[in-house]
């Protein structure tokens, strides 16, 4: 067995009812456990993109991007090279705060990591933080101590650095469109 | 002109040429079904004795024809009757476009009488599906399904229409087919294929990349699969094996679109493959499989596959590349393109050496004579002697199709009609009517064993009625004999469940049904049997004893490499 490691996969698809659950479906098809979703519509409202994270080897991520790219509503598919893309995910994290002493430790640690709080009442603090998840991770772990009651994850969301976006017309592009040509 | 959006829906099929329908009412389908009932001048409709059954005769139609079948199911249980033959469709790329209804529109998600989720269900089984929602979009809709179920790899599609919207009008424009593309979803279809409004072409440098692989090999095999026969390819694909001079061996669902009669032929290739077959594919140093996907059947040990060559693939699904076995070059596109092209890039080669060496091993089964029972190897020449050379012959799944596939020499697409990839018990008898009903001038033979037939011989009484004659070989052992032949050589003879061992008789049920039939035990009664069934206007039912323990050979365990045969 290769490495096992996190993936990140950008998909295009078409914005109508039923796409994510066809997209979805192959993973859960293959046994793997989406590790991550996230998705919304894009500049063009037709096209949504959805970001899923999973475990894989190299081998079988491929595969399951080459599955995804033969489905008609999917428009592309690009595997994200962990060290050429930049990926961003927002927490929201409720921590129990009942001292004005913990809450100034829980706003000092916010400010540290650039998160901001949120809503504050006398029992809690909510605070919000964007970042991959060394930041987040290491938030989660300060703030055990004081008991965190709810926390929620967007999603990893990821962009290409440089001038490469998804769109780029590849070979490879131009032969999944072959398989779904009507003319 | 304003139509109902049952009435879109048939001129829809009109515009497609449409003229056979396979189907079975009920309450939601309602609406479709008068439309259907104004316009029954224009298009046929063969109504079945199951849903089931009418989706593998449009399948068998699809597969015969080369045309788009079409199949009509009500809501709920209709709908799901057809899953099994959407996913026999899906696996062996057949273009046929399922129409199911769907309750109102405000009853679904209730749990409504005779209510599924069947876009859901058919979702990993079709190309795509529709869940009609505007009955302004439908015709634009069925456009697009169309083209789909045609296009590309092509496969099935369903469209799932609420009643009320097949109830509601709607201005309906004609459109001529050859338009459908430039507007609409279809159109933005092809513009974001970025097809110019013309079939792509191949790609030069992969043809020439190929055509210095086949120059500098001494040992090109060839395969020929599926993609041949849908993409009814065969004579560029004969025109490429004698130029190469090479070998070609042929995959189940391949059957047809290499002629099995030809000098260069090896036979099957595979699990239950020719020992030259499976030895050249071993021994090779140049392997081309042209719309083969390596399934586990052909590819058995995928580690091992084919591991002297250096393996090309020529598909016109990219997602099939390297899925199953990794390939060292592949070319994308259309079967009969590539290859015409590909076969103007290199001068006639000559490799007699090579063939020497592979046409050493049979490419055939010497199966043995019994003297007093009926072999199969006996009542398939006494078939194949006595039945046309261009019989159309449409089989159920196992032992029976393995020996029909062997035996039988197909010459052209559309003969073999056979699921190969899902192995759709019952899947005969319906797609054999299909075809008959697509070519009503062929003799069409249906090979079945006693287990298959007696999954859906209700449809005998949809032979008859509409005068469909088909003729049904039962390869009657009273077992599942490949089941049975399995527990022989792998579960030491614990033969659980296979024996079949009850009736009913089926002579008796075909006359039941209005048909004729004759059980034989020798060659000489199956004659005459067979003699009677081409003289007569009306479907027969030939039920032929085999010996249970009668086997199919050679034989190579899934998992196991290509020549590690465990019957020979």
């Amino acid at each position: 067995m290769s490495d096992i490691k996190r993936h990140t996969l950008a998909v295009q698809v078409a914005n109508e009812p039923g796409v994510l659950s066809q997209v979805s479906r192959l993973f859960s098809q293959k046994g793997y456990n989406i590790e991550s979703l996230a998705v919304g519509t894009t500049d063009t409202p037709l096209i949504s993109r959805i970001t899923i994270e999973v475990m894989a080897d190299d081998a079988h991520a491929n595969l399951l991007c080459n599955q995804l790219r033969k489905l008609l509503p999917v428009h592309s598919v690009k595997l994200l090279e962990p060290r050429q893309s930049i990926r961003r995910e927002l927490v929201l994290i409720k921590v129990r705060a009942q001292t004005s002493e913990i809450r100034n430790e829980v706003i000092q640690i916010a400010n540290i990591f650039r998160g901001s709080i949120i809503d504050v009442c006398a029992e809690t603090l909510t605070l919000s933080l964007i970042g991959a998840e060394e930041k987040t991770e290491a938030v989660e772990t300060l703030l055990r101590e004081f008991g965190i009651i709810e926390l929620v994850r967007t999603g990893m969301i990821a962009l290409e650095r440089g001038q490469y976006t998804i769109d780029e017309n590849t070979k490879e592009k131009g032969e999944f469109n072959y398989g779904k040509h009507v003319l | 002109m304003r139509l109902s959006g049952g009435k879109i829906l048939m001129e829809c099929l009109l515009e497609q040429g449409v003229d056979t329908v396979f189907g079975y009412p009920g309450g939601a389908v309602m609406p479709i079904y008068d439309a259907l009932y104004a316009y029954s001048d224009k298009l046929r409709h063969i109504l079945t004795a199951h849903e089931q059954g009418a989706s593998h005769a449009a399948d068998g139609y699809a597969r015969s024809s080369g045309k788009v079948g079409v199949c009509f199911a009500t809501s709920g249980p209709g709908a799901t009757n057809l899953v099994t033959g959407i996913a026999t469709a899906y696996m062996d790329s057949s273009p046929v476009v399922f129409i199911t209804a769907n309750v109102n529109e405000d009853l679904i998600g209730k749990d409504s009488f005779q209510e599924v989720d069947i876009v859901g269900i058919s979702m990993p089984i079709t190309k795509c599906n529709y869940l009609v929602r505007d009955v302004s979009k439908l015709a634009d809709i069925v456009r697009e399904a169309f083209a789909v179920a045609r296009g590309g790899r092509p496969g099935p599609v369903l469209i799932d229409i609420p009643r009320n919207v097949s109830l509601a009008t709607a201005e309906y424009t004609p459109l001529p087919k050859d338009e459908h593309h430039q507007s609409g979803r279809l159109g933005a279809l092809v513009r974001r294929a970025s097809h110019d409004l013309r079939p792509p072409e191949p790609d030069q440098g992969d043809i020439d990349q190929l055509a210095n692989m086949i120059k500098a090999s001494q040992k090109p095999l060839l395969i020929c699969g599926g993609g041949v026969v849908r993409g009814r390819a065969q004579d560029e694909f004969m025109a490429l094996a004698n130029r190469i001079d090479a070998p070609v061996a042929i995959t189940l669902m391949g059957g047809g679109g290499f002629p099995g009669k030809n000098p260069l032929t090896t036979g099957m290739i595979g699990m239950h493959g020719s020992q030259a077959s499976n030895q050249a594919c071993d021994r090779c140093d140049l392997l081309i499989a042209v719309g083969c996907r390596f399934s586990d059947r052909v590819g058995l040990r995928f580690g091992s596959f084919a591991q002297n060559a250096q393996i090309v693939q020529i598909d016109i699904d990219r997602s099939e590349i390297n899925k199953n076995i990794q390939t060292d070059h592949h070319i994308i596109g259309d079967a009969a393109q590539v290859l015409s092209l590909l076969s103007e890039q290199f001068p006639q080669l000559d490799h007699s050496a090579w063939k020497e060496e592979v046409f050493s091993f049979p490419t055939e089964t010497q199966y043995d004579d019994h003297s007093d029972s009926l072999t199969p190897k006996e009542a398939l020449s006494t078939i194949a002697r006595m039945l046309p050379e261009r019989t159309i012959v449409a089989t159920d799944v196992g032992q029976h199709q393995m020996w029909a596939i062997q035996h039988f020499h197909f010459s052209y697409p559309g003969q073999l009609i056979t699921s190969g990839g899902f192995g759709t018990m019952g899947f005969g008898l319906g797609a054999a009517i299909g075809a008959k009903a697509a070519n009503p001038d062929q003799t069409v033979l249906h090979i079945t064993g006693d287990g298959c037939f007696r999954m859906n011989a209700n449809e005998m009484s949809t032979e008859a009625h509409y005068n469909l004659p088909v003729i049904t070989c039962i390869f009657n052992n009273g077992t599942l004999g490949m089941v049975r032949q399995w527990q022989a050589l792998l579960f030491e003879e614990r033969y659980s469940q296979t024996t079949l061992d009850r009736g009913p008789d089926f002579v008796k049920l075909a006359e039941a049904y209005g048909l004729k039939g004759k059980r034989v035990a020798n060659v000489a009664d199956l004659e005459a049997a067979l003699a009677e069934a081409i003289a007569s206007n009306t479907g027969y039912v030939i039920d032929c004893a085999i010996d249970p323990d009668e086997r199919v050979r050679p034989m190579v365990r899934a998992g196991c490499h290509i020549t590690e045969f465990l019957a020979d």
